[in-house]
Protein backbone atom coordinates (compact mmCIF):
# COMPACT_ATOMS: atom_id res chain seq x y z
CA UNK A 1 0.00 0.00 0.00
CA UNK A 2 1.29 3.39 -0.94
CA UNK A 3 -0.50 5.76 1.43
CA UNK A 4 0.96 6.97 4.71
CA UNK A 5 -1.51 4.87 6.61
CA UNK A 6 0.13 1.75 5.26
CA UNK A 7 2.08 1.16 8.45
CA UNK A 8 -0.97 1.53 10.57
CA UNK A 9 -2.46 -1.72 11.82
CA UNK A 10 -5.98 -1.59 13.21
CA UNK A 11 -7.10 -3.89 16.00
CA UNK A 12 -9.98 -5.99 14.72
CA UNK A 13 -12.93 -6.22 15.33
CA UNK A 14 -13.42 -2.45 15.33
CA UNK A 15 -15.49 -0.96 18.11
CA UNK A 16 -18.75 0.81 17.25
CA UNK A 17 -20.18 3.63 19.41
CA UNK A 18 -23.42 1.71 20.08
CA UNK A 19 -25.28 -1.46 19.13
CA UNK A 20 -27.01 0.17 16.16
CA UNK A 21 -24.28 2.48 14.86
CA UNK A 22 -21.37 1.66 12.56
CA UNK A 23 -17.74 2.04 13.67
CA UNK A 24 -16.44 5.49 12.68
CA UNK A 25 -13.53 3.91 10.78
CA UNK A 26 -15.67 2.33 8.04
CA UNK A 27 -16.40 5.51 6.10
CA UNK A 28 -12.73 6.56 6.34
CA UNK A 29 -11.48 3.18 5.20
CA UNK A 30 -13.90 3.02 2.27
CA UNK A 31 -12.75 6.49 1.31
CA UNK A 32 -9.01 6.24 1.72
CA UNK A 33 -7.86 2.76 2.64
CA UNK A 34 -9.98 0.07 1.02
CA UNK A 35 -7.38 -2.63 1.72
CA UNK A 36 -6.53 -2.08 5.40
CA UNK A 37 -4.10 -3.95 7.61
CA UNK A 38 -5.64 -5.41 10.75
CA UNK A 39 -4.58 -7.44 13.76
CA UNK A 40 -6.95 -10.26 14.79
CA UNK A 41 -7.62 -11.24 18.42
CA UNK A 42 -5.05 -14.05 17.98
CA UNK A 43 -2.39 -11.45 17.18
CA UNK A 44 -2.20 -12.68 13.56
CA UNK A 45 -2.29 -10.14 10.75
CA UNK A 46 -4.96 -9.94 8.07
CA UNK A 47 -6.41 -7.49 5.59
CA UNK A 48 -9.84 -5.83 5.84
CA UNK A 49 -12.05 -4.99 2.84
CA UNK A 50 -14.79 -2.40 3.35
CA UNK A 51 -16.03 -1.40 -0.13
CA UNK A 52 -19.05 -3.02 -1.79
CA UNK A 53 -17.40 -3.99 -5.06
CA UNK A 54 -14.24 -5.33 -3.39
CA UNK A 55 -16.12 -7.40 -0.83
CA UNK A 56 -18.42 -8.77 -3.50
CA UNK A 57 -15.49 -9.59 -5.80
CA UNK A 58 -13.59 -11.61 -3.19
CA UNK A 59 -16.66 -13.39 -1.79
CA UNK A 60 -17.79 -14.37 -5.29
CA UNK A 61 -14.39 -15.72 -6.33
CA UNK A 62 -14.69 -19.52 -6.28
CA UNK A 63 -10.91 -19.87 -5.85
CA UNK A 64 -10.92 -18.49 -2.34
CA UNK A 65 -12.27 -20.47 0.55
CA UNK A 66 -13.25 -19.53 4.06
CA UNK A 67 -11.27 -22.46 5.35
CA UNK A 68 -8.57 -21.10 7.65
CA UNK A 69 -7.38 -24.55 8.71
CA UNK A 70 -4.45 -24.43 6.32
CA UNK A 71 -0.80 -23.47 6.38
CA UNK A 72 -0.17 -19.77 6.46
CA UNK A 73 -3.74 -18.73 7.20
CA UNK A 74 -4.34 -16.35 10.09
CA UNK A 75 -6.04 -17.71 13.18
CA UNK A 76 -8.94 -15.70 14.48
CA UNK A 77 -8.45 -16.52 18.15
CA UNK A 78 -5.95 -18.46 20.18
CA UNK A 79 -8.64 -20.77 21.58
CA UNK A 80 -7.30 -24.27 21.41
CA UNK A 81 -10.33 -25.52 19.46
CA UNK A 82 -10.19 -22.65 17.00
CA UNK A 83 -13.21 -20.93 15.49
CA UNK A 84 -15.88 -22.38 13.24
CA UNK A 85 -13.65 -21.26 10.35
CA UNK A 86 -10.85 -23.56 11.42
CA UNK A 87 -12.77 -26.82 11.52
CA UNK A 88 -11.02 -29.18 9.10
CA UNK A 89 -13.97 -31.57 8.89
CA UNK A 90 -16.43 -28.90 7.87
CA UNK A 91 -13.80 -27.69 5.43
CA UNK A 92 -13.82 -30.97 3.57
CA UNK A 93 -17.32 -30.03 2.42
CA UNK A 94 -16.41 -26.41 1.81
CA UNK A 95 -14.56 -26.39 -1.48
CA UNK A 96 -14.91 -27.16 -5.15
CA UNK A 97 -16.99 -29.97 -6.54
CA UNK A 98 -17.71 -31.70 -3.26
CA UNK A 99 -19.10 -28.42 -2.00
CA UNK A 100 -21.36 -28.08 -5.01
CA UNK A 101 -22.68 -31.62 -4.64
CA UNK A 102 -23.27 -31.16 -0.94
CA UNK A 103 -24.92 -27.81 -1.47
CA UNK A 104 -27.34 -29.09 -4.10
CA UNK A 105 -28.35 -31.84 -1.75
CA UNK A 106 -28.95 -29.52 1.20
CA UNK A 107 -30.61 -26.94 -1.03
CA UNK A 108 -33.55 -29.34 -1.27
CA UNK A 109 -34.60 -28.27 2.19
CA UNK A 110 -34.24 -24.56 1.52
CA UNK A 111 -36.01 -23.98 -1.77
CA UNK A 112 -38.58 -21.22 -1.70
CA UNK A 113 -41.34 -23.78 -2.22
CA UNK A 114 -40.25 -25.80 0.81
CA UNK A 115 -39.82 -22.72 2.97
CA UNK A 116 -43.19 -21.30 2.00
CA UNK A 117 -44.78 -24.60 2.99
CA UNK A 118 -43.12 -24.15 6.38
CA UNK A 119 -44.40 -20.58 6.77
CA UNK A 120 -47.70 -21.51 8.45
CA UNK A 121 -45.78 -23.45 11.09
CA UNK A 122 -43.38 -20.56 11.66
CA UNK A 123 -46.34 -18.24 12.07
CA UNK A 124 -47.93 -20.57 14.63
CA UNK A 125 -44.64 -20.73 16.57
CA UNK A 126 -44.32 -16.94 16.53
CA UNK A 127 -47.91 -16.60 17.78
CA UNK A 128 -47.24 -19.10 20.54
CA UNK A 129 -44.26 -17.04 21.71
CA UNK A 130 -46.31 -13.82 21.62
CA UNK A 131 -49.11 -15.56 23.59
CA UNK A 132 -46.60 -16.26 26.37
CA UNK A 133 -45.32 -12.66 26.32
CA UNK A 134 -48.86 -11.27 26.49
CA UNK A 135 -49.82 -13.59 29.30
CA UNK A 136 -46.85 -12.43 31.38
CA UNK A 137 -47.44 -8.80 30.48
CA UNK A 138 -45.02 -5.98 29.62
CA UNK A 139 -42.18 -5.24 29.78
CA UNK A 140 -40.71 -8.21 27.92
CA UNK A 141 -37.27 -9.04 26.60
CA UNK A 142 -37.84 -9.57 22.90
CA UNK A 143 -34.54 -11.46 22.63
CA UNK A 144 -34.96 -14.18 25.24
CA UNK A 145 -38.76 -14.45 24.91
CA UNK A 146 -39.05 -14.37 21.13
CA UNK A 147 -35.92 -13.95 19.00
CA UNK A 148 -33.80 -16.64 20.66
CA UNK A 149 -36.38 -19.47 20.68
CA UNK A 150 -38.06 -18.93 17.29
CA UNK A 151 -35.21 -19.96 14.94
CA UNK A 152 -34.21 -22.93 17.08
CA UNK A 153 -37.81 -24.15 17.10
CA UNK A 154 -37.84 -23.85 13.33
CA UNK A 155 -34.54 -25.74 12.95
CA UNK A 156 -35.72 -28.43 15.36
CA UNK A 157 -38.81 -28.87 13.22
CA UNK A 158 -36.72 -28.94 10.04
CA UNK A 159 -34.48 -31.65 11.46
CA UNK A 160 -37.39 -33.62 12.91
CA UNK A 161 -36.26 -33.05 16.51
CA UNK A 162 -38.86 -33.47 19.26
CA UNK A 163 -40.36 -30.40 20.94
CA UNK A 164 -39.01 -31.60 24.30
CA UNK A 165 -35.43 -31.52 23.01
CA UNK A 166 -35.53 -27.97 21.69
CA UNK A 167 -34.01 -26.39 24.81
CA UNK A 168 -31.03 -28.73 24.73
CA UNK A 169 -30.51 -27.88 21.10
CA UNK A 170 -30.60 -24.16 21.90
CA UNK A 171 -27.93 -24.55 24.58
CA UNK A 172 -25.55 -26.55 22.37
CA UNK A 173 -25.97 -24.12 19.54
CA UNK A 174 -25.20 -21.20 21.81
CA UNK A 175 -22.11 -22.88 23.24
CA UNK A 176 -20.75 -23.96 19.86
CA UNK A 177 -20.89 -20.47 18.37
CA UNK A 178 -20.61 -17.88 21.13
CA UNK A 179 -17.00 -18.64 21.88
CA UNK A 180 -16.35 -15.89 24.38
CA UNK A 181 -19.21 -16.70 26.76
CA UNK A 182 -18.15 -20.26 27.39
CA UNK A 183 -14.94 -21.95 28.50
CA UNK A 184 -13.18 -24.17 26.01
CA UNK A 185 -14.20 -27.11 28.18
CA UNK A 186 -17.89 -26.15 27.91
CA UNK A 187 -17.60 -25.70 24.16
CA UNK A 188 -15.96 -29.12 23.80
CA UNK A 189 -18.60 -30.74 25.98
CA UNK A 190 -21.43 -29.11 24.01
CA UNK A 191 -19.89 -30.32 20.79
CA UNK A 192 -19.57 -33.85 22.15
CA UNK A 193 -23.08 -33.96 23.59
CA UNK A 194 -24.57 -32.60 20.39
CA UNK A 195 -22.64 -35.15 18.31
CA UNK A 196 -23.80 -37.98 20.53
CA UNK A 197 -27.40 -36.81 20.47
CA UNK A 198 -27.42 -36.18 16.75
CA UNK A 199 -25.86 -39.53 15.82
CA UNK A 200 -28.64 -41.20 17.83
CA UNK A 201 -31.17 -39.00 16.09
CA UNK A 202 -29.80 -39.98 12.65
CA UNK A 203 -30.07 -43.66 13.58
CA UNK A 204 -33.64 -43.18 14.77
CA UNK A 205 -34.60 -41.37 11.56
CA UNK A 206 -32.92 -44.03 9.47
CA UNK A 207 -35.05 -46.66 11.18
CA UNK A 208 -38.19 -44.53 11.12
CA UNK A 209 -38.09 -41.79 8.49
CA UNK A 210 -40.44 -38.81 8.91
CA UNK A 211 -41.32 -35.95 6.59
CA UNK A 212 -38.44 -33.79 7.85
CA UNK A 213 -35.28 -32.65 6.08
CA UNK A 214 -33.02 -35.07 7.91
CA UNK A 215 -35.10 -38.07 6.83
CA UNK A 216 -35.03 -36.78 3.28
CA UNK A 217 -31.27 -36.33 3.39
CA UNK A 218 -30.79 -39.82 4.76
CA UNK A 219 -32.98 -41.35 2.08
CA UNK A 220 -31.29 -39.31 -0.65
CA UNK A 221 -27.94 -40.27 0.83
CA UNK A 222 -28.76 -43.95 0.96
CA UNK A 223 -29.91 -43.79 -2.64
CA UNK A 224 -27.02 -41.85 -4.07
CA UNK A 225 -24.40 -42.66 -1.46
CA UNK A 226 -23.18 -39.09 -1.12
CA UNK A 227 -23.07 -38.12 2.53
CA UNK A 228 -21.39 -40.21 5.19
CA UNK A 229 -22.72 -40.42 8.75
CA UNK A 230 -20.05 -37.93 9.76
CA UNK A 231 -21.03 -35.55 6.97
CA UNK A 232 -24.67 -35.78 8.03
CA UNK A 233 -23.55 -34.76 11.51
CA UNK A 234 -21.50 -31.83 10.20
CA UNK A 235 -24.51 -30.79 8.13
CA UNK A 236 -26.85 -30.89 11.14
CA UNK A 237 -24.35 -28.95 13.22
CA UNK A 238 -23.81 -26.50 10.37
CA UNK A 239 -27.51 -25.82 9.99
CA UNK A 240 -27.79 -25.28 13.72
CA UNK A 241 -24.85 -22.91 14.20
CA UNK A 242 -25.44 -21.07 10.94
CA UNK A 243 -29.19 -20.76 11.32
CA UNK A 244 -29.88 -20.22 14.97
CA UNK A 245 -27.89 -17.43 16.53
CA UNK A 246 -27.54 -15.42 13.34
CA UNK A 247 -31.31 -15.33 12.82
CA UNK A 248 -32.01 -14.72 16.53
CA UNK A 249 -29.64 -11.79 16.52
CA UNK A 250 -31.09 -10.43 13.32
CA UNK A 251 -34.63 -10.51 14.74
CA UNK A 252 -33.41 -8.55 17.77
CA UNK A 253 -31.52 -6.04 15.65
CA UNK A 254 -34.31 -5.63 13.09
CA UNK A 255 -36.87 -4.93 15.82
CA UNK A 256 -34.46 -2.53 17.56
CA UNK A 257 -33.82 -0.59 14.35
CA UNK A 258 -37.53 -0.38 13.53
CA UNK A 259 -38.47 0.74 17.05
CA UNK A 260 -35.48 3.02 17.67
CA UNK A 261 -37.13 5.49 15.30
CA UNK A 262 -40.77 4.64 15.87
CA UNK A 263 -41.89 6.37 12.66
CA UNK A 264 -40.48 3.28 10.91
CA UNK A 265 -42.77 0.98 12.88
CA UNK A 266 -45.70 3.31 12.21
CA UNK A 267 -44.92 3.28 8.49
CA UNK A 268 -45.19 -0.52 8.56
CA UNK A 269 -48.41 -0.45 10.59
CA UNK A 270 -49.91 1.87 7.99
CA UNK A 271 -48.56 -0.14 5.08
CA UNK A 272 -47.82 -3.81 5.84
CA UNK A 273 -47.08 -4.46 2.17
CA UNK A 274 -43.67 -2.93 2.95
CA UNK A 275 -42.73 -5.94 5.10
CA UNK A 276 -40.65 -7.63 2.41
CA UNK A 277 -38.56 -4.58 1.51
CA UNK A 278 -38.34 -3.54 5.17
CA UNK A 279 -36.74 -6.90 6.01
CA UNK A 280 -34.20 -6.44 3.19
CA UNK A 281 -33.43 -2.92 4.35
CA UNK A 282 -32.99 -4.12 7.94
CA UNK A 283 -30.52 -6.72 6.65
CA UNK A 284 -28.64 -4.04 4.74
CA UNK A 285 -28.69 -1.41 7.48
CA UNK A 286 -27.49 -3.72 10.25
CA UNK A 287 -24.19 -2.19 11.33
CA UNK A 288 -23.56 -4.80 13.98
CA UNK A 289 -23.11 -7.92 11.92
CA UNK A 290 -20.04 -9.12 13.75
CA UNK A 291 -16.76 -10.29 12.41
CA UNK A 292 -17.45 -10.51 8.67
CA UNK A 293 -16.43 -13.37 6.41
CA UNK A 294 -12.79 -14.47 6.16
CA UNK A 295 -11.22 -15.70 2.94
CA UNK A 296 -7.83 -17.30 2.46
CA UNK A 297 -6.16 -15.99 -0.70
CA UNK A 298 -4.65 -19.10 -2.25
CA UNK A 299 -3.40 -17.47 -5.48
CA UNK A 300 -1.99 -14.00 -6.14
CA UNK A 301 -4.80 -11.61 -7.00
CA UNK A 302 -5.70 -7.93 -7.08
CA UNK A 303 -8.36 -5.95 -5.26
CA UNK A 304 -9.09 -2.24 -5.64
CA UNK A 305 -6.02 -1.97 -7.85
CA UNK A 306 -3.76 -3.33 -5.14
CA UNK A 307 -1.99 -6.67 -5.19
CA UNK A 308 -3.17 -9.29 -2.69
CA UNK A 309 -0.41 -11.86 -2.48
CA UNK A 310 -1.05 -15.55 -2.06
CA UNK A 311 -1.18 -16.48 1.62
CA UNK A 312 -3.08 -13.36 2.70
CA UNK A 313 -6.04 -13.77 4.99
CA UNK A 314 -8.80 -11.34 4.08
CA UNK A 315 -11.74 -10.28 6.21
CA UNK A 316 -14.74 -9.08 4.20
CA UNK A 317 -16.94 -6.60 6.04
CA UNK A 318 -20.39 -7.04 4.54
CA UNK A 319 -21.81 -4.48 6.98
CA UNK A 320 -19.44 -1.82 5.74
CA UNK A 321 -20.02 -2.82 2.12
CA UNK A 322 -23.76 -2.43 2.70
CA UNK A 323 -23.15 1.18 3.75
CA UNK A 324 -21.01 2.03 0.71
CA UNK A 325 -22.29 5.37 -0.60
CA UNK A 326 -20.88 4.69 -4.04
CA UNK A 327 -23.20 1.70 -4.40
CA UNK A 328 -26.32 2.53 -2.35
CA UNK A 329 -28.04 5.87 -2.76
CA UNK A 330 -28.54 7.40 0.67
CA UNK A 331 -26.59 4.51 2.20
CA UNK A 332 -26.70 6.06 5.65
CA UNK A 333 -30.50 6.23 5.70
CA UNK A 334 -32.90 3.40 6.41
CA UNK A 335 -35.52 3.40 3.63
CA UNK A 336 -38.13 0.73 4.19
CA UNK A 337 -39.23 0.72 0.55
CA UNK A 338 -35.72 0.43 -0.95
CA UNK A 339 -35.85 -1.79 -4.06
CA UNK A 340 -33.86 -3.30 -5.53
CA UNK A 341 -31.66 -3.87 -2.53
CA UNK A 342 -28.57 -5.86 -3.44
CA UNK A 343 -27.11 -5.98 0.08
CA UNK A 344 -24.57 -8.72 0.70
CA UNK A 345 -25.50 -9.64 4.25
CA UNK A 346 -25.83 -13.26 3.12
CA UNK A 347 -22.56 -13.11 1.21
CA UNK A 348 -22.30 -13.57 -2.55
CA UNK A 349 -21.29 -16.23 -5.03
CA UNK A 350 -21.16 -20.00 -4.63
CA UNK A 351 -20.92 -19.82 -0.83
CA UNK A 352 -23.68 -17.30 -0.22
CA UNK A 353 -25.96 -18.26 2.63
CA UNK A 354 -27.77 -21.51 1.98
CA UNK A 355 -30.58 -20.71 4.41
CA UNK A 356 -31.33 -17.20 3.25
CA UNK A 357 -34.86 -17.97 2.06
CA UNK A 358 -35.60 -19.44 5.49
CA UNK A 359 -34.04 -16.47 7.31
CA UNK A 360 -36.06 -14.06 5.18
CA UNK A 361 -39.28 -15.96 5.86
CA UNK A 362 -38.60 -16.00 9.60
CA UNK A 363 -37.93 -12.25 9.61
CA UNK A 364 -40.99 -11.48 7.48
CA UNK A 365 -43.18 -13.69 9.67
CA UNK A 366 -41.81 -12.01 12.79
CA UNK A 367 -42.92 -8.65 11.44
CA UNK A 368 -46.32 -9.90 10.29
CA UNK A 369 -47.08 -11.41 13.68
CA UNK A 370 -45.70 -8.59 15.85
CA UNK A 371 -47.35 -5.83 13.79
CA UNK A 372 -50.68 -7.60 14.09
CA UNK A 373 -50.49 -8.76 17.68
CA UNK A 374 -48.57 -5.89 19.33
CA UNK A 375 -49.13 -2.75 17.24
CA UNK A 376 -48.37 -0.49 20.22
CA UNK A 377 -44.93 -2.06 20.67
CA UNK A 378 -42.12 0.31 21.70
CA UNK A 379 -38.62 0.13 23.13
CA UNK A 380 -38.52 0.34 26.93
CA UNK A 381 -34.88 1.54 26.82
CA UNK A 382 -33.04 4.24 24.92
CA UNK A 383 -31.64 2.90 21.62
CA UNK A 384 -28.10 3.95 22.57
CA UNK A 385 -28.38 1.90 25.75
CA UNK A 386 -29.25 -1.39 24.05
CA UNK A 387 -26.62 -3.80 25.41
CA UNK A 388 -24.41 -5.44 22.79
CA UNK A 389 -23.83 -9.16 22.79
CA UNK A 390 -20.16 -9.78 23.41
CA UNK A 391 -19.79 -12.72 21.05
CA UNK A 392 -16.82 -12.62 18.71
CA UNK A 393 -18.16 -13.83 15.39
CA UNK A 394 -21.81 -12.84 15.22
CA UNK A 395 -22.97 -9.39 16.29
CA UNK A 396 -26.15 -8.99 18.24
CA UNK A 397 -28.02 -7.32 21.07
CA UNK A 398 -28.13 -9.05 24.44
CA UNK A 399 -31.51 -7.80 25.51
CA UNK A 400 -34.22 -5.76 23.80
CA UNK A 401 -36.64 -4.58 26.47
CA UNK A 402 -40.04 -3.63 25.02
CA UNK A 403 -43.51 -2.69 26.21
CA UNK A 404 -46.88 -2.36 24.50
CA UNK B 1 -39.02 -5.18 -29.13
CA UNK B 2 -39.21 -7.18 -25.93
CA UNK B 3 -36.89 -8.29 -23.23
CA UNK B 4 -35.24 -11.66 -22.85
CA UNK B 5 -34.03 -13.28 -19.61
CA UNK B 6 -30.63 -14.98 -19.74
CA UNK B 7 -29.43 -17.46 -17.13
CA UNK B 8 -25.91 -18.71 -16.47
CA UNK B 9 -26.86 -21.92 -14.74
CA UNK B 10 -23.37 -22.76 -13.48
CA UNK B 11 -23.40 -19.55 -11.43
CA UNK B 12 -26.74 -20.31 -9.76
CA UNK B 13 -26.30 -21.03 -6.05
CA UNK B 14 -29.94 -21.87 -5.41
CA UNK B 15 -30.65 -19.04 -2.96
CA UNK B 16 -34.12 -18.60 -4.43
CA UNK B 17 -34.12 -14.80 -4.40
CA UNK B 18 -35.46 -14.68 -7.96
CA UNK B 19 -38.36 -16.97 -7.01
CA UNK B 20 -39.23 -14.72 -4.09
CA UNK B 21 -39.04 -11.53 -6.16
CA UNK B 22 -40.50 -12.68 -9.50
CA UNK B 23 -42.38 -15.97 -9.00
CA UNK B 24 -44.13 -15.72 -12.36
CA UNK B 25 -40.83 -15.80 -14.19
CA UNK B 26 -38.61 -18.00 -12.02
CA UNK B 27 -38.96 -21.28 -10.19
CA UNK B 28 -36.48 -23.74 -8.67
CA UNK B 29 -35.68 -27.39 -9.22
CA UNK B 30 -35.70 -29.69 -6.18
CA UNK B 31 -31.99 -29.00 -5.71
CA UNK B 32 -32.53 -25.25 -5.74
CA UNK B 33 -31.21 -24.48 -9.21
CA UNK B 34 -33.23 -21.89 -11.11
CA UNK B 35 -35.91 -22.83 -13.64
CA UNK B 36 -36.83 -20.15 -16.15
CA UNK B 37 -40.62 -20.17 -16.55
CA UNK B 38 -40.85 -17.35 -19.03
CA UNK B 39 -37.86 -16.43 -21.17
CA UNK B 40 -39.59 -13.40 -22.68
CA UNK B 41 -41.79 -12.07 -19.86
CA UNK B 42 -44.49 -9.45 -20.45
CA UNK B 43 -43.61 -5.78 -19.70
CA UNK B 44 -45.48 -5.77 -16.38
CA UNK B 45 -42.88 -8.28 -15.15
CA UNK B 46 -39.81 -6.21 -16.14
CA UNK B 47 -39.52 -4.39 -12.82
CA UNK B 48 -39.63 -7.62 -10.80
CA UNK B 49 -37.23 -9.36 -13.18
CA UNK B 50 -34.82 -6.43 -13.04
CA UNK B 51 -34.92 -6.63 -9.26
CA UNK B 52 -34.22 -10.37 -9.41
CA UNK B 53 -31.26 -9.70 -11.72
CA UNK B 54 -29.84 -7.08 -9.36
CA UNK B 55 -30.21 -9.08 -6.14
CA UNK B 56 -29.13 -12.50 -7.44
CA UNK B 57 -26.26 -13.49 -5.10
CA UNK B 58 -24.61 -15.55 -7.83
CA UNK B 59 -24.93 -12.82 -10.50
CA UNK B 60 -26.40 -15.57 -12.66
CA UNK B 61 -29.19 -13.57 -14.34
CA UNK B 62 -29.35 -10.95 -17.07
CA UNK B 63 -32.14 -9.10 -18.82
CA UNK B 64 -31.44 -8.12 -22.41
CA UNK B 65 -33.35 -6.53 -25.24
CA UNK B 66 -34.43 -9.11 -27.76
CA UNK B 67 -34.91 -8.39 -31.44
Amino acid sequence: MSSESSDQVLDYPLRAPSALEPPAEWAQLRQGCPVAHIRLPSGDKAVLLTRYNDVRQVLSDPRFSRNLAQDGAARITTNEGGSVFENPEAASLAGGESHQRWRRLINRAFTVKRIQALQTKIEAMANQLVDAMVKKGPPADLVSEFAFPLPVWVIADLLGIAVDDRDKLAYWSNAMLTMTQFTQEEVNRAQMEFAQYFMGHIAAKRANPGDDLLSELITATDKEDVLTERELLMTGQGILVAGHETTSNMIGKMMSMLLADRSRWEQLLANPSLIRTAVEESLRFDANMGFGLPRFISEDTEVAGQPLPRGTTVVCSMSSANRDESFFEGAGEMKLDRAPNAHITFGAGPHSCLGQALARTELQTTLQVLLKRLPTLELAVKPEELPRREGLLVGGIEKVLVRW
Amino acid sequence: MGMRVLVEYEKCCGAGQCVMVAPKVFDQRDDGIVVLLDETPPPEQYKAVQEAVTVCPGAALRLEESA
